[in-house]
């Protein structure tokens, strides 16, 4: 009876965990999108997340698409559409902000231009989460749909007891997340643009000899990174609700994810994502949900101690 | 004399604040004064490490709030006063600070700053789990005193003004000695400070550890003030942001910039929180955001620095004009270059023996089983192609780069795989191939950093320091900034860092490398000098016509592997030196 129990815990909180990591994988491709191809650490990750939670919740709503689409299938339209509206903001802020402490204006800096980027996304994140706090309060909002509360069930597997339930919202947000990332990959692997941030990752200098507007890949890499993860804010906000805050509870998740794929490489982000997601829902059963974040951040602090080029990745960091 | 002197800004500060503070009647005000202090102090702990080192801190909410929590936590559950509660704050926060610092300083850069973030949020979601979401100081009418609960609020500020002033009075110390000199000498170039001879790991944990210490003891004060502790408040993002914010807009790596920031964001978001936070909830965060956005884009440093530079500009104007004339005489003329290299030649016993030392990264063998002695007061010239293993070969004997296998013995013992500090400190000196000058301080203070590893006091440092830059010829510039200098001048300040830490040995990795045939003239007439006084050095270089000047041994390395050794005369004709330099072809055509 015990055994049964303890089994059909630990394959729910694998479904769950696949499922979440999938989402995550998705925050983190973002993450690391803009890592891997400007060398900028984007502090304001997660706050840009919850901006496409908003951006999604007002698509959803007062943009008709619910009205268009249905409550079942239009917060994930929502979601995507959330995408190019936070590629728009993305790119704006990198011309208008980012760009000048990074790119070709950062050759006389050395060093401190990689604070002067952390620092001024530090600055980005507080003007974003209390801007939210401003214009929406700090009342929870959702852009549920009603998959979230119904669920496959699949068994019972094993005598008549052990039975896995998956829930439709999610696996829906997962296979979107899949989908998303796999768009991505053939636009970087295959595309004129991809082979143009790529060249620009490589080597700027070469890449501008070429012919290549590297400051224009950085804005465009920018507002991909920033649009793939706010797509992913809007598939969690179909699952759960979410505030002006929320966007803290996910940056040490996305950093965790890519440093555990190795800083810059953005396939090994999405297994990140993925494998923070798993812990995180293992560690549910062994600890209280209240130390589920705190269970991440030892895990990235672990991770980050014994192998900061991570477990896919080669070294990154510059001496 | 000298240290209270410059104490001076401080104690009028602390004064005209003193003074302010009795006039001011209005409650808000007082307790807004005091905050303005409490973030000044906070500010100071993050200068101290992050302002100094170099290293960004995101983390220092988790010293403050350990602070905050042992302090009302203390009064709670044992009837711990705050007179008591603060100081053992400050050693809890110290503690935590080593306990933090021991692990994270193996990262650097992005992987420090992520890594430090993560330690208040953990501990925030820990102290929200063990239920002590909101906690309130117990009022104490019948001891006010014992446990700080006056009804005066001015009180308050005077504490926190006493704080201040203690916090100020040791930044000023660590700026002047030779740990402030040491934690800049990191910020600038860890490698070349760890050359000098800095134990660079050891200071950044002091620097850790003191910081974290002002944070504690900080946020046990600010329980006093505001009498209830939550996670958010003490834990969260917003007081470490406050912090850097403070010290970033002010001006970073200086005492004054943590005073100026505070003295304009604190009252500039508290009114604004107050007056319109009703309705515009995260104002405050928005201000913070905008003041870090703005300063980043428009002065990087800070307020001071910004300030500062323009009034040096504008003095600088003023002073050239006069001092044009007095300068021209004192014009790089270094020591007079002897005709005669009449050196006794040199029979010394080794001191420095390097048997069997290899070393490979991946496939690429760089450095493969070399073997050589130096004699005391000898010169050893290494000479080999691009890629031949030379500057690995110096890492090797620094201990930047750890041998594979083989020894390094100086004077008998093995040192191979000792750090860089170590390695100076038993008297291997260093230049680098590609500069690595400490570029925002003066030339003085570059050889300074160079000095204290073998000097007791501040001012021996200063004195062996004196005598290097006299000794290379640069006494005339001492005072110019190192990033201003010229190629040959920085090769020099180099040659003067590595000389006034008084080494054995002097290794010298292309010192002439983009040198003009003038310049090269230059410095190695001061080499030459350095020989002449019975220096033993070693260097590696190109220019084989300069080399062969100088050296009484050569020891050709190629593709990692020693090729030949032996005296100038006999090295240059072998045909495999030729070989290996000019191509097989070449050497067949010559025969």
């Amino acid at each position: 009876m015990t055994a049964a129990i303890l089994i059909e815990n630990i394959l729910q909180a694998l479904v769950a965990g696949l499922l979440i990591g999938a989402i995550y994988g998705l925050m983190c491709v973002g993450l690391a999108l803009i890592f891997g191809i400007m060398r900028v650490i984007n502090f304001a990750q997660g706050d840009f997340m919850m901006a496409g939670m908003y951006c999604a919740f007002f698509i959803f709503g007062p943009f008709g698409i619910s009205a268009l689409f249905g409550n079942v299938v239009g917060p994930y339209v929502a979601a995507i559409l959330a995408g190019p509206v936070l590629f728009v903001a993305g790119y704006l802020v990198h011309l208008f902000l980012v760009s000048r402490v990074s790119g070709t204006n950062t050759a006389t800096l050395e060093g401190e231009g990689h604070y002067a980027q952390l620092i001024l996304t530090l600055g980005l994140a507080l003007i974003l989460t209390n801007g939210a706090m401003i214009l929406f309060g700090s009342q929870p909002f959702s852009v549920r749909s009603p998959l979230a509360i119904s669920a496959w069930e699949i068994g019972p597997l094993w005598g008549d007891r052990v039975s896995v339930f998956v829930n439709k919202s999610r696996t829906v947000s997962a296979l979107i997340s899949v989908a998303t990332i796999a768009a991505l990959g053939w636009l970087v692997a295959r595309s004129r643009l991809g082979k143009a941030l790529r060249a620009s990752a490589d080597n700027p200098t070469a890449a501008i000899y070429m012919g290549i507007d590297v400051d224009r890949s950085h804005r465009i890499a920018f507002g991909l990174g920033i649009a793939i993860t706010a797509i992913a804010g809007g598939l969690l906000a179909t699952n759960y609700s979410f505030h002006p805050y929320v966007g803290l509870e996910y940056v040490i998740v996305m950093y965790a994810g890519v440093v555990l794929g190795g800083m810059g490489s953005i396939m090994g982000a999405f297994w990140g994502g993925m494998t923070i997601g798993l812990i995180q829902q293992m560690s549910t059963l062994v600890l209280p949900t209240q130390l589920q974040n705190t269970a991440i951040f030892v895990i990235f602090l672990v991770i980050v101690f014994f192998r900061p080029q991570g477990f896919l990745g080669r070294s990154a960091e510059r001496t | 004399m000298a240290f209270l002197r410059s104490l001076a800004p401080a104690i009028l500060f602390v004064a005209v604040y003193f003074v302010i503070s009795l006039l001011v009647t209005n409650s808000y005000y007082q307790l807004m004064m005091t905050l303005v202090l409490v973030w000044t102090v906070m500010g100071l702990s993050w200068n101290m490490l992050s302002g100094y080192t170099g290293l960004m801190s995101f983390g220092h909410a988790a010293f403050f709030g350990l602070g905050a929590y042992f302090s009302v936590l203390g009064h709670v559950h044992f009837g711990l006063s705050p007179w008591l509660a603060i100081p053992l704050a400050g050693a809890l926060g110290a503690v935590a600070g080593l306990v933090v610092g021991i692990p994270t300083f193996r990262l650097r850069g992005h992987y420090f700053a992520l890594s430090m973030l993560a330690y208040p949020l953990a501990l925030l979601y820990v102290f929200e789990w063990l239920g002590y979401q909101e906690v309130s100081v117990p009022m104490e009418r019948d001891h006010q005193l014992l446990y700080m609960q006056f009804e005066d609020q001015r009180i308050y500020t005077w504490l926190a003004l006493a704080l201040a002033f203690a916090v100020i009075v040791i930044t000023r110390m660590v700026e002047r000695s030779r740990f402030g000199m040491a934690l800049l000498a990191i910020k600038q170039n860890e490698a070349a400070a760890e050359a000098a001879g800095i134990d660079t790991t050891r200071w950044k944990l002091r620097a850790m550890m003191l910081s974290a210490g002002i944070a504690g003891a900080v946020g046990a004060f600010y329980t006093v003030v505001l009498l209830v502790v939550t996670p958010q408040a003490v834990f969260g993002v917003l007081v470490s942001a406050q912090a850097l914010t403070v010290a970033m807009f002010g001006g970073v790596g200086t005492v004054w910039g943590p005073v100026i920031g505070s003295l304009i964001l604190i009252p500039l978001s508290e009114t604004l929180h107050a007056e319109i936070g009703s309705w515009l909830p995260g104002i405050q965060g928005v201000i913070y955001g905008l003041a870090i956005v703005v300063v980043i884009l428009v002065a990087p440093e800070g307020i001071f620095w910004k300030a500062r530079d323009f009034v040096l500009k504008h003095r600088e104007r003023a002073e050239t004009a006069r001092a044009v004339s007095r300068r021209a005489p004192a014009a790089a003329a270094p020591l007079p270059a002897t005709a005669a290299p009449a050196r006794r030649a040199p029979e010394g016993k080794p001191i420095l023996e390097v048997r069997g030392l290899s070393k490979a990264f991946g496939g690429l063998k760089a450095v493969q089983n070399v073997t050589f002695s130096v004699k005391e007061g000898q010169i050893l010239g290494i000479i080999g192609p691009n890629g031949a293993g030379k500057t690995t070969l110096f890492n090797l004997l620094c201990g930047f780069v750890r041998p594979d296998s083989g020894e390094v013995l100086l004077d008998g013992v093995n040192m191979a795989g000792k750090p860089p500090h170590v390695m100076c400190a038993a008297g291997l000196g260093r230049t680098f191939q590609v500069m690595r000058p400490f570029a925002r301080m003066s030339v003085a203070d570059n050889v300074v950093v160079g000095a204290y590893v073998h000097a007791a006091t501040d001012a021996e440092a200063r004195a062996r320091a004196g005598q290097a830059i006299e000794r290379v010829g640069l006494a005339a510039i001492q005072d110019k900034i190192a990033g201003n200098l010229t190629t040959k001048e920085l090769r020099l300040m180099e040659l003067a860092r590595a000389l006034a830490g008084r080494p054995r040995i002097l290794l010298l990795d292309e010192t002439l490398a983009g040198l003009g045939p003038a310049e090269v003239g230059e410095v190695m007439a001061v080499i030459r000098s350095l020989a002449e006084e019975g220096a033993t050095i070693v260097i590696i270089e190109h220019t084989m016509k300069a080399m062969v000047q100088l050296v009484d041994h050569f020891l050709v390395l190629d593709h990692g592997e020693m090729l030949v050794e032996g005296e100038p005369e006999s090295v240059t004709r072998d045909p495999r030196v030729v070989e290996a330099y000019l191509g097989a072809k070449w050497s067949a055509a010559h025969a």
